[in-house]
């Protein structure tokens, strides 16, 4: 039997110990003596939010197929857990083996969202691993980076030795290959970060340097090493039918976030919403064969014993394949009695039919997501949901039973007004008007409920809107003031329920979103003065991360409420993620004139991606075959 | 049809605690492709019923469910279908088919085993031994039991049935029925209460070794014998 790293007086008094034994169903064992490389792959946030993530899911699956490397899972611990270790001087261990993290080869970390940065350095910490790139020796694991948040590496450039810049599936195995030569002819470790940085979509932030004009913007980027890109090309699947995806996911003991067995149908979104960095991150689109989906369903059922499947996708609607691939997953799901999840559809006669199948109509609530209150400010952001294909969606939703409604919103979205804020409470009443104009009083069950909820938009690198001032708090927050009274001047304001985001950690999302190197000492300092956790509210200290901007001398400011100019220097700009500069600079203009750019379906837009040589933009377009 | 499934459960997964056990055996089932019967209704859900729920961090050797099966092959194939699928320290010992009308596992339990080893943090006086013996010899053990509403005081002695000091430990039999369960752990510490010994946290170590049901003549019999 294994040894655990923790005693068992330890386990018993942290919080949901299975979090940290690792054993769980398709975890995958190897002896350590017949692998050459070890790999830690970290989510540094707690276990159940972690594990609930497709692409460490893929990475996993894929390292351990390579016979010489043997991947294995690490998370933050929780905080109870966290203290102890510190007291005890127990140092982090990876799941699988329950060895010290510190003794393993790489450690990758994946970064899903801004407001996990404090978890990494409390990840490095109780590993024992330098914070500091530059203080590192060949003793310790080569830390690299993968994920969204790599698309504006620089707030956290120090603490990792490599970024890897787009899809994993690609270039793992060159990277190994060169450790291992690292390894055997015991080069030193600034040798391997050299070669490293020559392999296609790796990003070594020490090579690089970056010099400022006086007011702050960036003046030039200088790479420090001869045969080193000055631009790093993403890297990408060409084929996702021909590719890495976990036939036996690890099956979770403690339920988690996403307990289910996890679909992808397609990498990308034909959509190019203004604000959505996705949609423009993993362009062009490409479907997965609905075969291979098929015959994928169906093994990870066999494999997981799951209950439940979703499909994954940034919007499934738009798979070409879908009422194919739903028939079959309706059929073979209940003859195994398993649950159909079906997130991110577009609300019209196909979905509800498809909905009805697979949900109990009176349990479940339907969801828009017309992110802002007027066809004007929908126009800006490129949202192309008009309030007729809404009100006739829930018309027919009311018609087939359904009786609650969420609605999704942004505030703070570049050129609103008071205007846009108040549709909000008008379209929402709009909604609650339909129920009680579709449904007879004697076929109702209590009133309709809408619950609307908005967010603060936060401008993201790669999007349209990345020259956008953000908002202050104070701004977020009058608009939201602003949203609730435009809700309660309703007539069916009982009928509708309202939430809002808080305001303190969108601005602070917005600094990471689009901050440069300086942003990484605020970062140190912050978790210095205690800051972990920072995606979880009851642990957000936004006083405490206020007082580390001041300790730095680093003006929050800088990186939200200032408008950029059409030509500034961004951090991020040396990545080329296959959207161009002109490109978004293009629909930025577009989005000032109110005007809606077709989708990559209708017309391609020469956004850049194409030149990929695949998906979407390969596919004959509608209408003109 | 009804079968019965006796298992172990020892070594790291004793830290799942009992809920994530039933959810483990049902997406086991599944991997197992065990033909099990489902309740009707929108949710469909295994019919599944456990004997008695194992306190996290504790081990057994005798822990049982019963589930309805719609077809079965034969008991053999089904223990093995379900090893085949079971992880590190799970393991399928026996599998029997009920008769028809015998109550569902969690109705029948009456008593368990249990095997208890001190923490090596307790101080243990010289002759604790003489002192549990005396202890256990007692005709009645009042104690005062919190219940959900108030307290109340029992006879602690009625629901032993056998204590044992062992070379591996002390082994009691005790009422494990339902309303009347009595814990081993609770056992002990009352038994170093009454001898002034403080005892540090997580105190025992615990394995189950097997779970009884009473026959009809009032025997205890394991509830697959």
């Amino acid at each position: 039997m294994r040894k655990l790293a923790l005693s068992d007086e330890i386990l018993m008094q942290v919080e949901k110990p299975a979090r940290y034994i690792g054993n769980e169903v398709n975890a995958v064992m190897k002896d350590k003596n017949k692998i050459k490389v070890r790999f830690a792959m970290c989510f540094p946030d707690v276990y159940e939010i972690g594990m609930s993530h497709l692409g460490i899911q893929i990475i996993y699956d894929m390292l351990n197929r390579f016979d010489d490397v043997w991947c294995e899972r690490v998370y933050s611990p929780w905080t109870d857990l966290d203290a102890v270790m510190r007291r005890e001087n127990i140092k982090l261990f990876a799941l699988e083996s329950q060895d010290a993290i510190q003794n393993f080869d790489f450690l990758g970390i994946t970064l899903q969202y801004e407001m996990c940065y404090t978890n990494i350095l409390q990840v490095l910490d109780l590993s024992g691993i330098p914070f500091l790139s530059k203080d590192r020796t060949e003793a310790d694991p080569i830390v690299i980076g993968g994920g969204p948040c790599t698309y504006n590496p620089e707030p956290i450039c120090d603490f990792f030795d490599l970024f890897y810049i787009g899809e994993g599936e690609t270039q793992y195995r060159t990277l190994i290959d060169l450790y291992e030569k690292y390894k055997d002819e015991q080069k030193s470790r600034a040798w391997f970060l050299e070669n490293a940085a020559k392999i296609p979509g790796i990003y070594v932030p020490s090579l690089y340097e970056v010099s400022y004009h006086e007011d702050g913007t960036i003046k030039e980027r200088k790479a420090l090493a001869p045969n080193i890109p000055d631009v790093i090309v993403k890297e990408m699947v060409t084929d996702v039918s021909d590719t890495y995806y976990p036939m036996k996911p690890v099956v979770p003991f403690i339920k988690v976030t996403q307990d289910r067995v996890v679909l992808e149908i397609q990498r990308g979104c034909i959509r190019g919403c203004r604000f959505c960095q996705a949609g423009q991150l993993y362009r062009p689109v490409r479907e997965r064969d609905v075969d291979v989906l098929k015959e994928y369903a169906v093994k990870m059922l066999e494999n997981t014993g799951h209950e439940e499947i979703s499909l994954s996708s940034l919007s499934s609607s738009d798979y070409s394949k879908l009422p194919e691939l739903i028939d079959f997953l309706i059929e073979e799901c209940n003859k195994r009695k398993i649950n159909i999840s079906l997130p991110s559809l577009r609300i019209d006669a196909f979905s509800l039919d498809v909905m009805n199948k697979v949900q109990d109509v009176k349990k479940s609530s339907l969801t828009f997501a017309p992110e802002a209150g007027s066809q004007r400010l929908r126009n800006v952001i490129n949202k192309g949901l008009t309030e007729e294909v809404i009100l006739n969606g829930a018309k027919l939703a009311f018609e087939g039973g359904w009786t609650r409604v969420k609605l999704y919103f942004m505030l703070g979205l570049p050129f609103e007004t008071e205007e846009d804020i108040k549709g909000i409470g008008d379209l929402s009443n709009k909604i609650a008007a339909v129920f009680y104009e579709t449904v007879p009083k004697e076929k109702r069950n209590g009133r309709v409920q809408i619950v609307a909820s908005t967010s603060f938009f936060i401008p993201k690198p790669f999007t349209p809107f990345q020259w956008a001032p953000q908002c202050r708090k104070e701004e977020f927050l009058d608009k939201a003031y602003l949203t609730r009274k435009s809700i309660t001047e309703q007539l069916n304001q009982k009928s509708i329920k309202y939430n809002w985001h808080e305001a303190d950690v969108s601005v602070l999302e917005g600094i990471m979103a689009r901050g440069d190197r300086k942003i990484n000492q605020v970062i140190l300092k912050a978790y210095e003065m205690g800051c972990v956790y920072d995606a979880w509210s009851e642990y957000y200290k936004n006083d405490v991360w206020m007082q580390a901007f001041e300790a730095c001398e680093v003006d929050p400011d800088f990186y939200t409420v200032r408008e950029r100019h059409d030509d500034e220097i961004f951090p991020w700009d040396f990545l080329d993620c296959g959207v161009t500069k002109e490109f978004l600079l293009r629909e930025w203009k577009k989005a000032q004139q109110e005007t809606v750019t077709p989708n990559c379906r209708m017309q391609c837009q020469g956004c850049g991606a194409s030149r990929f040589g695949t998906g979407v933009c390969f596919e004959e377009k509608e209408g003109l075959s | 049809m009804k079968v019965r499934i006796k298992f172990s459960k020892e070594g790291p997964v004793k830290f799942i605690g009992h809920l994530d056990v039933m959810r483990y055996f049902q997406k086991a089932i599944r991997r197992a492709d065990i033909d099990i019967a489902y309740s009707t209704g929108f949710s469909p859900h295994q019919i599944m019923s456990f004997a008695s729920p194992l306190s996290v961090g504790h081990e057994s050797s005798g822990e049982y469910f019963d589930i309805e099966l719609n077809s079965i092959t034969d008991t053999e194939d089904i223990k093995n279908r379900l090893n085949a699928v079971m992880t590190e320290g799970i393991k399928i010992l026996k599998v029997a088919v009920l008769d028809e009308g015998e109550g569902n596992a969690m109705a029948s339990v009456a008593a368990a085993d249990y095997l208890v080893r001190f923490s090596d943090k307790i101080l243990l006086p010289d002759d604790w031994k003489e002192k549990l013996s005396a202890y256990y010899e007692q005709e009645h053990i009042p104690v005062m039991k919190q219940t959900k509403k108030s307290e109340k005081e029992i006879d602690l002695k009625e629901g032993i049935y056998k204590l044992q000091i062992r070379d591996d430990g002390i082994f009691m039999q005790l009422d494990a029925g339902s309303g009347s369960n009595v814990k081993p752990g609770f056992v002990l510490e009352h038994f170093f209460s009454t001898i002034d010994v403080q005892l540090p946290e997580f105190p025992f170590r615990v394995r189950r070794l097997e779970t009884y049901r009473r026959t009809k003549k009032g025997k205890l019999m394991p509830l697959i014998s």
